[in-house]
């Protein structure tokens, strides 16, 4: 299996054990991640940009699709944020062949065409659809019995459902639960798995984004959750990050780690955690890895 | 088909009122809309549930309420698409971010209050014309989809942000903003968009989608929101902290082709904002603690010039 790697900024900037432990998950999954070919892709946006310039966001993804399509490998991400909208532009350019046609004009002095055959995957998926469970479970090392992960997903990797394929796809609905089971840990189903975790307000309204971590947290916690799980790092910065001024605010101790999607697989397939810099978040792993006894 | 109902109760006149679940058996047509559950159970099981509904055709948006943790109409929800394969109980429950009157009834006073709050009529300037203001077709296209809100709360049910702040103006009284500032025929776009560039306005919304997710008539009160942003923006109010941060992360695309995390939250709060720099300053210290702290300078991308090209030329033509 070999991938287009579109790894986003944040794995590259905050959060480099994200980058580190997606090499190490990919090489014992055997998915081979071609990033040089991608190397001059640009930020999706981030839905930001969009705001203040849809037509010019969707250059810009159409430009980064185009660079997959010309390595003619399917495309993984790993971020919520980047694959929804990156899903949602691709929908905008596949389902008008006109406002294609004239994106591509605007791509063709940068020598490059956008023919609407690519088609972004998060790791999430990707472990799912064509690793598949089976083969997930039977490269497993050390199960990770015992382990109860609340899995949060990322606003993106859910809405709309419409630009995610979801009818095509409806295994992309539960693929967290479905992949914390496959590594032998338990789910702990609780109501914000889906919901915002207040990163794109940090900036505007700081207060209510703490509400937001704090209430996802201390639920989680509250539920038993030894830690949290995330395919997307925005989330894991806001959730890990502010966890202090949570406690203030909801007015008990929280300390719960937040996992990246392939830091908890790289543990059930025997990574050593240092390597995943599971020792460089804001929230200890610490007494987490001493429970599952992995000490770093 | 045999279905079970799992209906959130509340009576404000019970000894001591507290919600309850109640399970309802049914046997409905295959083709039965929740709603037509949900009146067989008042009229022949319970007298005593309370709901609120009238046209059963998605018109009057009465009958927004969650099933399965989700915002709904009942009236438009086939059971058959809700209940689980394994013939689980169909959770109904009264719609969110509201207070709870009776059962599934709640109180739309601050809904409307918000609504009105938008001022949700049209301001012209200049003498009136004999007949009627006039518009072009095209200019009131893009209001079709905001016209067609039948203000039923679906989105403010399930709105992330009211979850944490009723003071949020929320997606639907923002979407009728839309409406007014989108029209033509309106003059008073300068004190709309200044109105709602303040706090509980348009830069508390998360972007979260859930409002577009389960808005049943399409409104997308969502983009409604990043549009208003942009006229807001355009209209000058370029010092909110989220006008901030839009403008500091599209410049930083522009200039490397990536987001520059270490000095977005310096643009956005404002380089000489000193106290919001140094409320930042333990954060900034934990994050280099954990070695988490973005390069000062982002490493080059290769692509820079390439997406510094598409910039020009896309904003050069707008």
């Amino acid at each position: 299996m070999r991938y287009a790697y579109y790894p986003g900024c944040v794995s590259r900037g905050a959060c480099p054990e994200l980058f580190s432990a997606t090499e190490q998950v990919c090489k014992a999954l055997g998915i081979e991640l071609e990033l040089e070919a991608m190397r001059s892709a640009s930020c999706t946006g981030s839905g930001i940009l969009q705001e203040k310039n849809l037509r010019l966001g969707d250059t810009l993804n159409a430009r980064n699709l185009a660079l997959a399509e010309r390595t003619g490998l399917p495309l993984l991400t790993i971020c919520s944020t980047c694959q929804g909208v990156m899903s949602q532009a691709n929908k905008r350019l596949r389902g008008d062949e006109a406002y294609l046609a004239e994106i591509n004009a605007d791509l063709a002095e940068e020598g490059l065409e956008y023919k609407g055959t690519a088609d972004p995957k998060h790791l999430l998926w990707v472990l799912v659809e064509d690793v598949g469970l089976d083969k997930l479970r039977s490269l497993v090392v050390r199960p990770l019995e015992g382990f109860k992960a609340a899995p949060f997903y990322g606003c993106y990797l859910v809405r709309p459902s419409s630009a995610l394929d979801f009818d095509d796809h409806p295994e992309r609905q539960d693929a967290l639960e479905r992949v914390i089971e496959a590594v032998g840990a338990e789910v702990i189903d609780f109501p914000g798995k889906t919901l915002c975790c207040g990163f794109p307000i940090i900036m505007s309204n700081e207060a209510n984004a703490l509400k937001m971590v704090a209430r996802h947290t201390s639920d989680a916690q509250e539920l038993g959750a030894d830690a949290m799980v995330t395919p997307c790092p925005l989330c894991h910065l806001n959730l890990d990050g502010y966890q202090p001024q949570a406690s203030g605010i909801a007015k008990k101790p929280i300390e719960l780690p937040i996992l990246h999607l392939p830091q908890m697989i790289g543990l059930a397939l025997g990574i050593d955690p240092g390597a995943m810099r599971l020792n460089r978040h804001m929230t200890s792993t610490k007494k987490l890895l001493s429970e599952l006894v992995l000490t770093p | 088909m045999d279905v079970t109902l799992s209906v959130r109760r509340f009576d404000p006149e019970a000894e001591r009122p507290a919600p309850y679940f109640q399970e309802y058996q049914l046997e409905l047509d295959d083709s039965a809309m929740l709603l037509d559950g949900l009146i067989k159970i008042r009229e022949e099981i319970d007298g005593t549930l309370a709901l609120r509904c009238s046209c059963r055709s998605a018109i009057c948006g009465s009958c927004a309420m969650r099933v399965n943790g989700r915002a709904r109409l009942a009236c438009n929800t086939k059971i058959a698409d809700v209940a689980t394969a394994d013939n689980g109980a169909v959770v109904v429950e009264p719609a969110g971010n509201m207070e709870v009157l009776k059962d599934l009834v709640t109180d739309f006073g601050p809904f409307w209050e918000k609504v009105r709050a938008v001022e949700p009529w049209l301001q012209p300037e200049g003498p009136e014309p004999e007949q009627e203001y006039l518009a072009p077709n095209e200019d009131m296209l893009h209001l079709a989809g905001v016209m067609s809100c039948i203000m039923c709360g679906a989105c403010v049910s399930d709105c992330t942000v009211l979850a944490v702040d009723p003071n949020f103006l929320g997606p639907a009284a923002l979407a009728k903003a839309y409406r007014f500032v989108g029209d033509p025929r309106d003059d008073a776009d300068a004190h709309r968009l200044g109105d709602l560039n303040e706090y509980g306005g348009v830069w508390d919304c998360t972007r979260c989608m859930q409002c577009v997710e389960v808005c049943p008539k399409g409104v997308d009160p969502m983009e409604r929101i990043m549009s208003l942003r942009d006229k807001a923006m355009e209209a000058g109010h370029t010092k909110s902290y989220g006008a901030r941060h839009a403008e500091a992360l599209t410049a930083s695309v522009e200039h490397h082709g990536r987001v520059d995390e270490a000095k977005l939250p310096i643009l956005s709060k404002g380089r000489f904002n000193v106290v919001e720099q140094l409320r930042m300053v333990p954060l900034g210290v934990r994050a280099l603690l954990a070695g988490k702290m973005p390069p000062l300078f982002p490493k080059k991308n290769p692509g820079q010039e390439s997406v510094r090209r598409i910039f020009e030329k896309v904003e050069k033509r707008q």
